[in-house]
């Protein structure tokens, strides 16, 4: 009935009732989607407008000209850009894959029922809520090789002879960053994890005990699958957020090379140098690699939903 | 009569406009927080308002240099008039002159004579004088009066070889006394501005140039420079600790502070520090000028920190703006500044004036330091300064760190600041 009713509405030349339908949903979402262009498309469109030009920020009065394509051919050629890409690649891959294994472990932990257990859930997130220009500067001064805690405790307790420079030796200096990163955001990923935990009903567990399945069965066979959404999307935020490093390793080691990340280097062009020009084709830069990710996590998170 | 007295006002209130009968014009001045700074800016801010009829409004800034001057350039670059007179670093002229207006309409050459003379040169842009010391500061270098007595030494170290050798002494005596945290040298080695302050004293007390010399040549590749280096590197781990490379000054003035070196490069703002009531060393250290080469051209270099008062280009009042620079700058205020906050005047002639000598005795020290001064290149780099002090710390970084050797680091160094300075600065 309906159908014939849609068709011969059509067949009038008025707007069938799937076009109308399409029209009230434009709609509805023009206001999310203008302000989504206001607050994401213009800035990167500005981005990429000036990132085409030679613009100096340090010069009165402003001189902006078109320079092309130059920028990013010499962006291409720059050794500090590929080395702080580098630097930002490794300390995404360890901080997020660390992150990812300590967080289930304590996830799985708090997801037990235990005595005290919200009192124990509250305190882990104690270094997550802790501002990280703060807890960056206050490792700074933990690390620190004549009167840092870190050295004295390890020496106290035998496990080395001798201090260790850990912000000053290039080959300690991006572990030591790296490990603060873990310290702060495990909680973070304990957390995205539990929530997870908790929408597998019990009664799963229970079925895998009644079939007589060893706790590590139940974990890999009914535990794992189940978590497999909650687990892609807290490793698409972590790995999102730690290609955008900045203010751990900015505190910690400031511009030094052996630690810089793209967001460092990109911000040390434009405010330091006032290079808007070229510090916006670094933005630009950063904007791809983070969209490269983002195409391989969302392609992944899509076979696994169909 | 009485009608006709208040419309001859009426009459003379449209002709001087509302400004000269009522409270004056408003400004707005950027004043550091650091210590005591913002309480003495607002103390004599409010004097010269009250002695002029204007008002003036103090703005408070970061703390860190490099946040402050982020901020600047912002406020600058969108034109702003928010505020009149900024509060600006000694490496700023040359970065943010083209901002500032030439102050020299409102100070007389003899005026300008009173000022310690590497600042008023240091605060000039395209031939203006953009600026106006307000305080000085200077590298210096700290000694444990104590220590060298104890290892028989009877005056602080002039050659930087005196140094190493008795900062090995003092550091090997100590230990075997038990305090294996004890170091003879620290310093500012992190990658950062700080660095490049203590990078150009080791290379211009060697007669090494200033990186980029006033004509905007670049001078650093010379022999002279990569002895210099060489030198600071063999300190790190043997009379520095290994740490010292990621130090800037709060973690020098941390193991200083604590007993456990016997030396220090710092700037004067530890003295009071290291003096007060609860510190381990109070009483036990003094300050000299930082050491020169043994070579025959050997010169005492301290590079030259402080700030200077401009006045924005986009300034309403610009003036009354001058005036309140002028008033804050005076013999007076510098003196009180001196006394009350223990900062550094501006004027040489105070550092043997008996009322900032009563208060604070190592200032007659800081005389000589004074003398000695040698300013980063920013006037002659321009707004190409922060690359050019960036490349050069990192490239003095790697030679300490044993990345690079000092005359291939240096080398390289010459190619990236051609580089940087392209066409010209």
């Amino acid at each position: 009935m309906q159908q014939t009713a849609v068709k011969k509405r059509t067949a009038k030349g008025e707007l069938s009732l799937e076009a109308r339908r399409a029209r009230t949903a434009w709609l509805f979402l023009a206001p999310s989607l203008i302000v989504v262009l206001l607050v994401a498309g213009y800035p990167l469109y500005r981005t990429i407008q000036l990132s085409l030009t030679q613009t100096n920020l340090l010069q009165f009065p402003l001189k902006s000209h078109f320079v092309g394509l130059l920028n990013y051919k010499f962006l291409l050629q720059d050794s500090q850009w590929w080395d702080s890409v580098k630097n930002t690649v490794i300390f995404t891959v360890f901080s997020v894959s660390i992150e990812t294994l300590l967080g289930l472990g304590i996830a799985l932990l708090v997801n037990a029922k235990f005595p005290g257990r919200g009192a124990m859930r509250t305190a882990m997130l104690i270094p997550w809520a802790i501002p990280t220009v703060v807890s960056a500067q206050m490792w700074r001064w933990m690390y620190n090789d004549v009167y840092g805690v870190i050295n004295d405790l390890m020496m106290k307790v035998g496990l080395s002879h001798k201090a260790y420079a850990w912000l000053a030796n290039p080959k300690l200096m991006l572990p030591a960053v790296i490990s603060v990163d873990v310290w702060k955001t495990t909680p973070f990923m304990a957390l995205l994890l539990l929530a997870g935990l908790q929408t597998i009903p019990n009664e799963l567990y229970e079925a895998g005990r009644v079939d007589g399945a060893t706790p590590w069965q139940n974990f890999l066979r009914v535990t794992l699958p189940l978590l497999r959404p909650a687990l892609l999307i807290a490793l698409i935020f972590r790995t999102l957020d730690a290609l955008r490093v900045f203010d751990v390793i900015y505190v910690m080691t400031g511009t030094n090379p052996t630690t810089m990340s793209m967001a460092v280097y990109s911000r040390q062009q434009l405010v330091d140098f006032g290079a808007l020009g070229y510090g916006s084709a670094l933005s630009v830069g950063i904007f791809v690699i983070i969209a490269i990710f983002v195409v391989i996590y969302v392609v992944s998170l899509r076979v696994e939903v169909d | 009569m009485k009608r006709i007295w208040l419309a001859m006002l009426v009459v003379f209130g449209a002709l001087f406009g509302g400004a000269a009968l009522a409270q004056g014009v408003t400004l707005h001045i950027s004043c550091g927080a650091v210590g005591q700074e913002l309480t003495l800016c607002k103390e004599e801010t409010q004097a010269w308002a009250k002695q002029t009829g204007n008002t003036v409004i103090v703005v408070s800034t970061p703390n860190s240099t490099t946040d402050r001057l982020a901020l600047y350039q912002q406020q600058l670059g969108a034109q702003s008039d928010a505020v009149d007179v900024y509060q600006i670093d000694v490496t700023y002229p040359g970065i943010l002159g083209s901002y500032f207006i030439d102050l020299s309409k409102y100070f007389s050459q003899s005026d300008l004579s009173n000022y310690i003379p590497a600042y008023i040169q240091n605060d000039q842009y395209e031939g203006k004088q953009i600026a106006v010391p307000w305080f000085a500061d200077a590298g210096v270098l700290y000694y444990r009066k104590d220590l060298l007595q104890k290892y028989g030494y009877t005056s602080p170290p002039t050659t930087w070889a005196e140094l190493t050798s008795m900062a090995q002494k003092i550091q090997a005596g100590e230990r075997a006394a038990g305090n294996d945290k004890f170091w003879g040298f620290v310093w500012q080695g992190n990658s950062y501005e700080g660095l490049t302050c203590d990078a150009l004293e080791w290379i211009y007390s060697y007669g090494g140039g200033t990186i980029v010399d006033p004509q905007g040549n670049i001078t650093i590749n010379n022999e002279k420079a990569a002895q210099a280096l060489s030198m600071a590197a063999s300190w790190v781990n043997t009379i520095s600790p290994p740490g010292v490379l990621s130090y800037q000054e709060e973690e020098a003035r941390g193991v200083w502070q604590a007993g456990n070196a016997a030396f220090m490069r710092n700037w004067p703002y530890a003295y009071s520090l290291g003096e007060s009531a609860d510190s381990p060393i109070k009483g036990k250290f003094d300050i000299a000028v930082l050491p020169k080469a043994s070579t025959a051209d050997g010169q005492h270099a301290a590079t030259l920190g402080g700030w200077q008062l401009a006045v924005s280009r986009f300034s309403k009042h610009p003036a009354q703006a001058a005036a309140l620079v002028k008033y804050l700058t005076s013999k007076d205020v510098e003196i009180e500044r001196a006394v009350k906050g223990s900062f550094e005047p501006s004027w040489p002639s105070l550092y043997t004036n008996a009322q900032v000598d009563a208060a604070y005795p190592f200032f007659a020290r800081l005389h000589d330091v004074f003398a000695s001064a040698v300013a980063r290149p920013s006037t002659a780099t321009r707004d190409k300064y922060n690359q050019v002090s960036s490349a050069f710390w990192t490239a003095v970084h790697n030679v300490l760190s044993g990345q690079a050797q000092a005359n291939q680091a240096l080398g390289g160094l010459e190619q990236q600041l051609t580089r940087i300075k392209g066409a010209g600065w």
